[in-house]
């Protein structure tokens, strides 16, 4: 565990020297969120309607943009030998890389989301269900997006391909989470919707780290 | 007592080396020679446990070394071509985070390889013999039996080469042991040598 603990605060301490991955990726989501205003026209409650789906399409695509580098990085300078001879075990640091990557990229976007959801003219008593939401949503997305980032590992395209493979998986927390958002907006309890989306997080936190611990070891 | 019977290696659809056996002893050192694309590096990982063997057993006291690969992570060092640093973090951090996976202190081993000089620069800016020298130093955070070192005094002068010298005899007067792959001339009298 004092090792797991190491390898997670390299992985901040990394991200902390090097901003801009994080900062592009919430920038990215604020400037989506910023664009489909212009592109409705003058009308705040279409706008509010489609709200919640831009926010959590938005919030994942953003994701999205570290994940290709996660292991990449890693496995040009050779650190990603020494990770895996570390004694840790390729699913241990498959799981520090997704929870790095949930800390370093999905909080700041659920802390971007007030910013977001205020351009996209979202009722603020949906505001908590949205950050909820796309907490959630992205965690979903960091393990997802994990197991990806192992299994494209040394694909040519790797970039191209990680998408492809991660986001049809991701649908589900779109549907969910879109679908709390609505209902706190108009007034409705979101719980129902947000526990689903707890669901696939809590199935994917076992999961996916053992799935990029095996595309890790096959090489 | 590390022991390789009959080793072979695909990489692609190409055999690299076949038919490998040999035996390492405590305190034995084996200097792996053969042109460029003979299987040097190949050999070096698949002993680390990085690669899976095609054909053949390895075996540490007797026993199958790849059968717990996280009990045999942690008896060997891997010294690979790249230095698997961080350009962002300094000397000292960089090592202190294999410090706090293998144990050790990062000072003594940053004066074994003469770093300490440079422990709060960024490693970006060390140059290339300074980076392999702070991959070095990795040597000298904990003790474990097996040290496999590709290419270890690449850009290396002959100061950094005496003092990786000291670190050998250290380990292997401590009944441990060493395979390095290597062009040039290694500081390890007595080696034996090992032709792929």
């Amino acid at each position: 565990m004092t090792r797991w603990l190491a390898l997670l605060a390299r992985e901040l301490r990394l991200a902390l020297r090097y901003p801009a991955d994080s900062l592009a990726a919430v920038l990215f989501f604020v400037l989506v969120a910023a664009l489909f205003p212009f592109g409705i026209g003058p009308a705040p409650e279409a706008l509010a309607r489609l709200a919640p789906g831009a926010l959590l399409a938005a919030a994942l695509l953003a994701a999205l943009l570290p994940l290709d580098r996660m292991f990449g990085a890693d496995a040009e300078d050779g650190t990603l030998d020494q990770l895996l001879l570390s004694g840790l075990g390729p699913s241990a640091v498959a799981a520090a890389k997704a929870v790095a990557h949930w800390l370093t990229t999905g909080l700041p976007l659920l802390l971007a989301a007030p910013v977001a959801s205020a351009m996209l003219n979202l009722p603020v008593e949906a505001w908590p269900a949205a950050m909820a939401a796309l907490g959630m949503a992205a965690g979903f997305l960091s393990l997802l997006g994990t197991a990806g980032a192992a299994l494209t590992l040394g694909a040519r395209r790797g970039g191209v391909l990680l998408p492809l493979l991660v986001l049809p998986l991701a649908i589900p927390a779109v549907i969910f989470g879109a679908a709390g958002i609505e209902a706190a907006a108009a007034g409705l309890s979101p719980a129902p919707y947000l526990l689903l989306l707890g669901a696939l997080l809590a199935a994917a936190l076992p999961l996916a780290p053992l799935a990029a611990g095996a595309a890790l070891r096959v090489e | 007592m590390l022991q390789a019977e009959n080793l072979a290696c695909l990489r692609g659809e190409r055999v690299v080396f076949a038919g490998l056996s040999f035996a390492l002893n405590a305190g034995e050192a084996v200097q792996l020679l053969g042109p460029n694309g003979a299987g040097k590096s190949s050999l070096l990982r698949l002993l680390a446990g990085l690669l899976t063997p095609a054909e053949g057993r390895l075996l540490w006291q007797g026993q199958d070394a790849l059968a717990d690969r996280a009990a045999h992570a942690a008896r060997l060092r891997y010294l690979s071509h790249q230095d698997a640093l961080k350009p962002a973090l300094t000397a000292a951090e960089n090592l202190g985070f294999y410090a706090r996976l293998w144990g050790g202190e990062v000072a003594p081993a940053l004066a074994a390889m003469g770093l300490a000089p440079l422990a709060e620069l960024p490693a970006r800016v060390l140059s290339a013999g300074q980076k392999r020298r702070l991959a070095l130093a990795r040597l000298a955070l904990a003790p474990v039996p097996l040290w496999l070192l590709d290419e270890p005094t690449v850009g290396l002068d002959a100061a950094s080469v005496a003092r990786l010298g000291t670190l050998l005899a250290a380990h292997r007067a401590a009944g441990g042991m060493v395979l390095a792959a290597t062009h040039l001339p290694l500081p390890l009298p007595g080696a034996r040598e090992l032709r792929l």
